[in-house]
C-alpha cells in the first residue's frame, strides 16, 4: 500500500513527548511521513481510528524464538502443545502449534497479533547462525535480529587473557559480520566454559577461568569496551554469572561495578536479584532495592526484567549449568547441548506455582524492578521468553503494572511469606499508558539503537498498533484492532489478513584484516567445519537492513 | 558456484559438502573436467562413489502417467491429485536440502496432508526417547577437542560413517586432546566384532537383545546400587567388567556415548535409547558425559529440524484438521501405508526400495502418486502418476544440509542442471493448489478442515 492514513487516533508516542493527543498518522511506502501538504493527494486507504489508541509497534529486545536451542525445546516437548489452542491454517496463513515454544509461523503471527513488530533473539551460537536465519525465514512479519554468544568463546577468552583488546575487537567484528548478528551477548561469562571443562559451583568474578586464565571481571569489561569501540548500536548484552542462585545479587552488583562506567545492558535482571544463601532456602529474599538503587544512579546501564508469571513454561538458556541445576531441582527431562569453541545450552520444563515460595518471590522481584526503576527509558518489558513465561503474557504484565489493586489481589493468593520477603506491597506506583508505551517499544528500541523504531515521528518505520481503550488492560493489549507493519495492514479490524516476510536487522562493524591469519589458524586447529564454510552467505539474510555502527560516537 | 560445462580445463572446487552419511564432511575438493566430476579429494569411498557416480541428466524431466509432459501440465496434475485426495501422504524428505523440505511442509499444510520423513523408520526410536528424558549432547567438535572416553554402542562408524574417527572421535587432535587417539580410551559394545571394534581399546560383545539390561545395570552401578547377580549371564558382559566400566565412566573428564541402530532399532527400541540417555544424564552428577545418535545418510537431521520448527513436532504430523497433530504409529508413513489409509502419495527424494518394506511398496502402486526424484531408475518412478526428475542436491542443486549434530552447512552446486530443483517443483505445486483454492471460492481467512 503506497499511502495510508490513520485518522483521528489518540497518539501515545513518548519519544516525541506525545501523551494521548488526537491526530492523524500518515505512512507512505512503509515509512511514517508528515501529512502531505497537497490537499488533493488522496491516501490509498484511510483507517478510521476514532477512539483508538496508537502506539509504535512493540519491540521485544530479549526473547528466544529461533535456532538450535529453541528447536530442541520444541522437539523435546510434544506434551506442551497438546493443551494449547493451535494456530489454524487459512488460505493465506500457515498453521502452527503454540505452548511455551510456538512453531515459527505461529511465533510471527502471535507477536504480530499482539501488536509487536520487532523481536531480537538473545542467544545464538555463531556456529548456529545459519540455522537461526533459516528459522527467521519461516517466522513471518516480524523484523528480527539476533545476538551472538561471545562470553565463553575460546578465541575471545584467549585475547582477553593475553591483554589484546585490538584483536578481541577485530575478532568480535569478524564474528558478527560472518554470522549476520545484531550484537553481542555474554552468558555467565567464563562460567559456561568452566562447566564444559568439568567444574561446578558458584562463579565469582575474580577466579580465573580454567585453562584460559582470564577472569569474568576481565571478560565483562573487555567485551563491553569492544562493543563500544566498534560503535555497535546495542552495547554488550550481559546475562550475569550465577543466574537463579540465592545470594547472587552480590555477583550482579559486582558485574555492574566491573563495567566501570562502560555502557551495558543487564538482561533478565529478576533472575539475578536474589538474597540468601545457596544452601538455605529459608534465607531466600529479594535484593531488588539494593540493586535498583545502584542502577538508578548509574546511567550507563539499561536492563530488561525477565518477569516470571505462574504456569507451565520451558526454561532455555545458553547457561548450561543452570539447566543442570534446574533438572536436579525439578527432576524433569533435561537437554544440554554444547557448541564447540563457543557456547553451552540447557533446556528444562518448569511450572511456576503460586504456592511455591521461591516462584512467587521471583514473580514479586520482577514487579519490584519495574516499580523501583525511576526512569522507564532504562527498563524494558521482557519475560525472557519463554523462561519466565511466554511472550503471550505481556498483556498480563501490563495489567499488573497499571493496577496496584490487581497486584494486591495476586499477592494475597500466593505464598504468604512473599509479602514479608519483598517490598511489593508497599510499592504504590501504577504505570501510565505512556509509561507502558515506553517499556514495551520506545525504550527497547532506543536501547537497541534502532532509531527508526519505537516511535511515530516522520522517518520511523511504518509499524503502528491501534488498541481499543479498555479498563480491562489485559484485554486491551491482548487484542489490538489494527496492526500495521511496514505500512501494510496486517491485523485488520482484529483479524489477521496478511502474511509476508519481515526483515533481518544486523550490523557490519569494520575490522582490521590483518587479524584474519591468526583467527584462521586458530579456527582450523579446533573447529570441525572448514573456515570458508563458516561465514553465512549473504542470501541467507534475505530481506535485511544493516543498522549503522558508530565507532567513537 | 556452477561450473561452466563447456570448459575443458579442470576446475577444483574446495570445501564441498558430502551428504552420504551423518558426518557431512565439508572439506571435499572436487575436480571438474568436461562437465563431469573426475576426482573427490579427501572423500571416503562412499563419498567418492557418490561424487564420481553417474549424474547425467536426460532432456525430459516431467512425466504424467509415464509420458513426457510440459512442466505446467505435470504441476497441475499433481495439484489436482493432492486436492482431490481425502488422505494424502507426503513422505521422504531425507535426500533434499532444507529449502525443499520447508516447501514440502508448506504444501502438506496447504492440502491438509499427512507428513512424515525417513526419520520415523531410522532413528525415530531415539526421537521418542528424547521426548521422554531429554538428551545431554554436544557438537562433534566438543568430542574432537575434549573427549577422553568414547563409546560406540550398536554402531559401526568404520563402515557407516567412514571419516567419523578421523574427523571427530578417534584420531582427531584437538585443544585438550593434542595426541589424538592416544588421549582417548575407546569402548565398543556390539553383538559382533565390527570393524570399529577392531580399533577399540575395549570390545564388549553383548548378547543380542540385552542392551536395555546392560544399560540399566550400568545406571545402577554408576549410582553405587546393586544390580542383578546374573547380569553377566543375561548380557554376556561379566558383572566385574560392568563395574569397572561404570568406574571408568565416572572418572573420565569427558565421555561420549555414540549409539546406533544396534541399540535403538533392536529389542526394546526407544526404551534402549531412553536407558542410554538416562545413563548419560546420571553420569553428569560425577563428570561431563554426552550422548549422540549416529544418524543415517542424507539430510535427515535437516528434515527433523525443519519439520519441527514449522510444526512443533519432528515427524509423523497430520494437517487434516487444519493444524499440526503428532502421533507416531498413527501418522508415521509405514503405518499409514501398512494400513492402506492414504489415497494419494507424494514421495519426495526417497527411493522406496531403500526405505520401505514390500507391503508398503506394493500399496504405493495402488493409489495416485507423485514422485520427486533425481534418479530415473528409483523404484516405482515408472509407475508414478506424475514424476518430476529433479536436480541432484549437492551436485547440481544448492541448499542447506544439517550434520548429525545439528550443525548446518551450505551446499554449492558444481554442475549446471537442465532440471528444476525439488524446491522449485514444490513451490509451483503449492502455488497451483492455492490458485485452485481461490478459484473454488475459498475465502482468505477461512480455515479449512479436510474430511477424514
Amino acid at each position: 500500500m503506497a499511502l495510508l492514513k490513520i485518522s483521528q487516533v489518540i497518539i501515545h508516542d513518548p519519544a516525541q513527548n506525545i501523551d494521548g493527543v488526537v491526530g492523524d498518522l500518515w505512512i507512505r511506502d512503509g515509512v511514517v511521513i508528515v501529512a502531505p501538504s497537497d490537499p488533493s493527494e488522496k491516501p490509498d486507504r484511510v483507517v478510521d481510528a476514532r477512539g483508538l489508541v496508537a502506539m509504535a509497534g512493540g519491540v521485544d529486545m530479549h526473547c528466544h524464538i529461533a535456532g538450535p536451542k529453541v528447536n530442541l525445546a520444541r522437539k523435546m516437548r510434544p506434551e506442551d502443545k497438546r493443551l494449547a489452542e493451535p494456530v489454524r491454517r487459512t488460505l493465506e496463513t500457515r498453521s502452527g502449534t503454540v505452548g511455551s515454544v510456538p512453531s515459527t509461523f505461529a511465533t510471527g503471527y502471535l507477536y504480530t497479533g499482539m501488536g509487536y513488530t520487532t523481536a531480537i533473539d538473545a542467544a545464538i551460537p555463531p556456529l548456529s547462525a545459519r540455522h537461526a536465519l533459516e528459522e527467521f525465514h519461516d517466522t513471518p512479519i516480524l523484523d528480527k535480529g539476533f545476538l551472538i554468544l561471545l562470553g565463553n568463546n575460546h578465541y575471545a577468552l584467549r585475547q582477553i587473557a593475553a591483554g589484546e583488546p585490538g584483536r578481541l575487537r577485530d575478532f568480535a567484528a569478524w564474528l558478527i559480520k560472518s554470522s549476520g548478528a545484531f550484537g553481542i551477548k555474554l552468558v555467565n561469562p567464563g562460567g559456561v566454559e568452566n562447566w564444559k571443562s568439568g567444574l561446578r559451583g558458584m562463579n565469582d568474578l575474580d577466579t580465573p577461568v580454567q585453562h584460559f586464565g582470564c577472569t569474568a571481571r576481565q571478560i565483562i569489561a573487555s567485551l563491553a569496551q569492544a562493543a563500544m569501540d566498534l560503535g555497535l548500536p546495542h552495547p554488550a548484552h550481559i546475562h550475569c554469572n550465577n543466574l537463579g542462585v540465592p545470594g547472587n545479587f552480590a555477583t550482579t552488583l559486582a558485574t555492574m561495578e566491573a563495567l566501570e562506567g562502560r555502557r551495558a545492558h543487564l538482561t533478565h535482571i529478576q533472575f539475578h536479584s536474589y538474597g540468601g544463601h545457596p544452601d538455605d532456602q529459608s534465607l531466600f529474599c529479594s535484593e531488588t532495592a539494593r540493586l535498583a538503587d545502584y542502577f538508578n544512579r548509574h546511567k550507563n546501564l539499561t536492563t530488561d526484567v525477565g518477569q516470571v508469571l505462574f504456569g507451565e513454561t520451558t526454561s532455555m538458556t545458553g547457561d548450561g549449568p543452570v539447566g543442570y541445576y534446574l533438572s536436579k531441582i525439578t527432576g524433569r527431562k533435561w537437554t544440554n547441548s554444547e557448541t564447540e569453541m563457543e557456547a553451552g545450552c540447557g533446556i528444562v520444563p518448569i511450572t511456576y506455582k503460586e504456592k511455591s515460595f521461591v516462584h512467587a518471590l521471583q514473580w514479586a522481584i520482577g514487579l519490584e524492578w519495574y516499580l523501583m526503576v525511576d526512569d522507564p527509558w532504562r527498563i524494558a518489558m521482557s519475560t525472557d521468553h519463554p523462561n519466565g513465561a511466554s511472550f503471550i503474557a505481556y498483556p498480563e504484565i501490563i495489567a499488573q503494572l497499571m493496577s496496584k489493586n490487581y497486584r494486591d489481589e495476586i499477592l494475597a493468593r500466593v505464598h504468604p511469606r512473599v509479602a514479608e520477603k519483598s517490598r511489593l506491597r508497599e510499592l504504590d506506583r501504577e504505570y501510565t499508558i505512556n509509561e507502558i508505551a515506553i517499556i514495551t517499544r520506545s525504550a527497547p528500541a532506543r536501547m537497541l539503537g534502532l532509531s527508526h523504531k519505537g516511535h511515530l515521528a516522520p522517518g520511523a518505520d511504518g509499524d503502528v498498533t491501534l488498541y481499543q481503550p479498555d479498563n480491562d488492560r489485559r484485554r486491551m493489549f491482548e487484542f489490538p484492532r489494527y496492526v500495521i507493519k511496514s505500512g501494510e495492514v496486517v491485523v485488520d479490524n482484529a483479524e489477521m489478513r496478511r502474511d509476508f516476510a519481515g526483515r533481518l536487522l544486523h550490523v557490519r562493524p569494520g575490522h582490521d584484516t590483518a587479524a584474519m591469519p591468526d583467527i584462521r589458524k586458530w579456527f582450523e586447529s579446533f573447529y570441525t567445519i572448514q573456515f570458508d564454510n563458516y561465514p553465512v552467505d549473504e542470501h541467507y539474510f534475505d530481506q535485511h537492513t544493516v543498522v549503522d555502527c558508530r565507532p567513537g560516537g | 558456484m556452477t561450473i561452466d560445462c563447456a570448459s575443458s580445463l579442470p576446475v577444483v572446487v574446495s570445501n564441498s559438502v558430502c551428504t552420504q552419511c551423518g558426518c557431512v564432511c565439508d572439506d571435499i575438493g572436487l575436480v571438474i573436467e568436461n562437465g563431469r566430476i573426475t576426482a573427490a579429494n579427501n572423500a571416503c569411498d562412499k563419498g567418492r562413489e557418490w561424487f564420481l557416480g553417474n549424474h547425467e541428466e536426460g532432456d525430459e524431466f516431467a512425466f504424467v502417467e509415464g509420458k513426457p509432459a510440459p512442466l505446467t501440465e505435470a504441476i497441475d496434475r499433481a495439484a489436482q491429485i493432492l486436492l482431490k485426495a481425502r488422505y494424502p501422504l507426503i513422505f521422504g524428505l531425507s535426500d533434499t536440502p532444507c529449502e525443499a523440505q520447508r516447501q514440502a511442509v508448506a504444501l502438506a499444510d496447504r492440502v491438509g496432508a499427512c507428513l512424515d520423513t525417513t526419520t520415523s523408520i531410522s532413528h525415530g526410536a531415539f526421537g521418542m526417547a528424547f521426548q521422554e528424558v531429554g538428551e545431554v549432547t554436544c557438537s562433534l567438535g566438543e568430542v574432537k577437542n575434549r573427549a577422553d572416553l568414547v563409546f560406540f554402542w550398536g554402531t559401526d562408524p568404520a563402515t557407516t560413517h567412514p571419516r567419523h574417527g578421523e574427523r571427530y572421535s578417534l584420531e582427531a587432535k584437538g585443544l585438550f586432546t593434542p595426541n589424538g587417539r592416544s588421549d582417548r580410551f575407546v569402548v565398543v559394545v556390539d553383538v559382533d566384532e565390527t570393524s570399529t571394534a577392531k580399533k577399540a581399546d575395549l570390545f564388549l560383545q553383548i548378547k543380542k537383545g540385552s542392551d536395555f539390561e546392560a544399560l540399566w545395570g550400568l545406571r545402577a552401578l554408576v549410582k553405587g546400587l546393586a544390580t542383578r547377580d546374573d547380569i553377566g549371564a543375561q548380557t554376556g558382559i561379566p558383572l566385574e567388567v560392568l563395574k569397572a566400566l561404570a568406574e571408568r565412566m565416572k572418572s573420565c573428564h569427558f565421555g561420549i556415548l555414540f549409539f546406533g541402530p544396534g541399540l535403538s532399532a533392536s529389542r526394546g527400541r526407544h526404551m534402549n535409547a531412553e536407558a542410554a540417555l538416562g545413563l548419560v544424564k546420571d553420569l553428569n552428577d560425577y563428570t561431563r558425559f554426552y550422548a549422540k545418535p549416529m544418524t543415517g545418510p542424507g539430510n535427515v537431521t535437516g528434515a527433523d529440524n525443519v519439520v519441527c520448527w514449522q510444526t512443533g513436532y519432528p515427524l509423523g504430523v497430520h494437517f487434516g484438521q487444519g493444524f499440526p497433530r503428532f502421533n507416531p504409529g498413527e501418522f508415521t508413513a509405514l503405518d499409514v501405508l501398512g494400513r492402506g489409509e492414504a489415497d494419494a502419495v507424494m514421495l519426495v527424494a526417497i527411493d522406496p526400495a531403500e526405505h520401505l518394506p514390500v507391503a508398503a511398496r506394493k500399496f504405493l502402486g495402488s493409489v495416485p502418486s507423485i514422485h520427486l526424484s533425481d534418479n530415473p531408475k528409483a523404484e516405482g518412478n515408472d509407475r508414478a502418476t506424475v514424476l518430476f526428475l529433479t536436480a541432484t542436491y549437492g551436485i547440481r542443486a544448492a541448499g542447506t544440509v544439517y550434520r548429525m549434530d545439528d550443525v548446518s552447512l551450505p551446499l554449492r552446486p558444481v554442475l549446471a542442471t537442465k532440471r528444476p530443483t525439488d524446491e522449485e517443483v514444490l513451490v509451483a505445486i503449492e502455488r497451483r493448489v492455492h490458485a485452485l483454492q481461490v478459484e473454488s471460492g475459498m475465502k482468505p481467512s477461512s480455515s479449512s478442515k479436510r474430511a477424514r
